[in-house]
């Protein structure tokens, strides 16, 4: 028998990533309502925090700094757990695992698409926050860039694992507080880390957004790159990494 | 003994020996033995609940715990290799409700057939998989605003795209009605007649069964008649389950066959 294949599965593979990631920013684009909430919510949110510490502009640096890390990581999580959980449930990852798709083109796909809309959110919401709002950041504006990407892969990724866990989208939703709340109350937003008590600044050592966060602040307080900064960038890359790889195990071409 | 192939005999598209599958706490298919001829269609019938729908996703290779034997166009299923070579559609339609119609099958013709050069290949897939299906009118349309059939043709058009050599249908005419239900059966006999499909069809009812060439009937997790325990083996032609069982209809031969397996059960039961 010939054993021609024309498209053998590989671990990547670019042409079916990016139609994977077209396929996705297509199906937002049929639903104009979420790309709405996902640029404007972050955008609105830092216009009222803004004039919430209207006579403390460093309280604002602060905080408006760091949510500009941490609204990337929210919204793409929760998006990304939706989707996949839709995904999962309509059965069309059954037919595209029962296809020559590699789990790596999936995931590649879905990180690439909601990187692309990460992008556009961050930089909207950091336009805003610089350039409006007076948000006086010492380094550069590339950078907080740079690093609310990498948090809205983070974001992705972990929305991406833990899909694998929901049976439904209301559990889905309840895995944002699960996961995320307590990550944003131990990542220095509210208090600084280290004058956290000793557990929760253990804890908080072992949870990315804190990485997210102190990236930020780096930025915010240094002109150049800080050796700081390059650590906290590479923890949430590496975060994100270890955790999309995770989420490529939960994907089965055979179930029960 | 492949004395209904006018062509050489060649290897089966399907052979299952001593196929079993568990799922949780229950053995959903015992020791299953059975062939599926190719370029034939093979029904699959049996009622809701039998394990129609597992032995298909183990032929199409989803299904996870599966022992004994199952060859599927030469290769054991799940192959990697098969993964461009069968088509496989559920009971409930995999498309993407929030895409198109033909953004959906555009979508799927890009993961079989991937990259820049086969652009037009693809479109025209696409293209004809649309008209197999009688969507042209509908192509630009969300697959979330069809009605439940079109829908279901919407899945079947993403199984044809990559003409496949095997196609694994399950229920693929609930609930239409009886026009499109006649024509989904002449385009599947076309698929077996000019393509060379091999169709294995799954159904709960029976009158579909006259349409197909070779049937296997199914019951609580085993072959009732078509198994390869049998001498017709590779699926019993409608025609010789009526004469054997002495039925008018299929669905007599098939209450007659279950009546005999009910009646079987009960004297083993009475002699241990």
């Amino acid at each position: 028998m010939s054993t021609d294949t024309p498209a053998p599965t590989r671990a990547l593979n670019l042409a079916r990533t990016t139609a994977t990631a077209a396929r996705v920013l297509r199906q937002l684009r049929h639903d104009p309502r979420t790309i709405a909430l996902m640029l404007l919510v972050p955008c609105l949110m830092l216009f009222l925090l803004r004039y919430v510490y209207d006579g403390s502009a460093h309280v604002f640096d602060n905080i408006g700094a760091s949510l500009l890390g941490i609204f990337p990581l929210i919204t793409m999580f929760l998006v990304t757990s939706i989707a996949t959980l839709r995904e999962r449930t309509s059965g069309t990852l059954e037919r595209l695992l029962a296809l020559p798709l590699g789990k790596g083109d999936l995931i590649a796909g879905y990180a690439l698409a909601f990187g692309t809309l990460a992008i556009i959110q961050a930089a909207l919401a950091t336009g805003l926050a610089v350039w409006f709002l007076g948000l006086d950041v010492t380094g550069s504006p590339w950078l907080l860039l740079l690093v609310a990407l990498l948090d809205a892969l983070l974001g992705t990724a972990l929305g991406l694992f833990v899909s694998a866990f929901a049976a439904s989208e209301f559990q889905a939703v309840q895995f944002m507080p699960a996961v995320i709340f307590p990550q944003l109350l131990l990542c220095g937003l509210f208090t600084p880390r280290d004058a956290m008590h000793p557990v929760l600044e253990a804890i908080s050592d072992v949870l990315p957004m804190s990485y997210a966060v102190d990236a930020m602040n780096e930025i915010l307080r240094h002109a150049d790159m800080t050796a700081a900064f390059v650590r906290d960038t590479a923890i949430v890359a590496g975060c994100a990494l270890l955790v999309l790889t995770l989420g490529a195990a939960t994907l089965k071409r055979r179930t029960a | 003994m492949m004395n209904y192939s006018s062509g050489p005999p060649e290897e089966p598209a399907v052979h299952a020996q001593d196929l079993t599958v568990v799922r949780g706490p229950r053995t959903v298919l015992r020791g299953l033995g059975f062939t599926v001829p190719r370029g034939r269609i093979t029904g699959l019938l049996g009622p809701s609940g039998c394990g129609k729908s597992t032995l298909m996703r183990a032929v199409a290779g989803t299904q996870a715990k599966v022992t004994g034997t199952l060859d599927v166009l030469g290769s054991p299923a799940g192959h990697p290799a098969l993964r461009t070579r069968i088509g496989y559609v559920t009971q409930a339609p995999s498309v993407y409700d929030d895409l198109t119609v033909r953004q959906n099958l555009h979508y799927f013709a890009a993961i079989l057939d991937p990259g820049r050069a086969a652009a037009d290949r693809r479109h025209e897939n696409v293209t004809r998989a649309i008209t197999d299906v009688d969507l042209t009118t509908h192509a630009d349309a969300l697959a979330g605003n069809l009605s439940g059939g079109q829908r279901s043709r919407v899945s079947l058009a993403v199984a044809l795209l990559g003409t496949p050599e095997l196609l694994v249908l399950d229920e693929p005419t609930v609930g239409l009605d009886p026009v499109l239900r006649r024509d989904l059966w002449n385009l599947f006999h076309t698929l077996a007649s000019e393509r060379g499909t091999t169709l294995l069809i799954s159904s709960h009812v029976m009158d579909e069964a006259e349409r197909c060439h070779r049937l296997l009937l199914m019951r609580a997790g085993e072959i009732l008649a078509g198994g390869t325990s049998r001498p017709e083996a590779g699926g019993d032609t409608p025609d010789a389950l009526r004469a054997r069982t002495g039925s008018e209809t299929v669905e007599g031969a098939f209450l007659h066959l279950v009546d005999e397996a009910i009646a079987a059960d009960r004297t083993k039961e009475t002699t241990r």
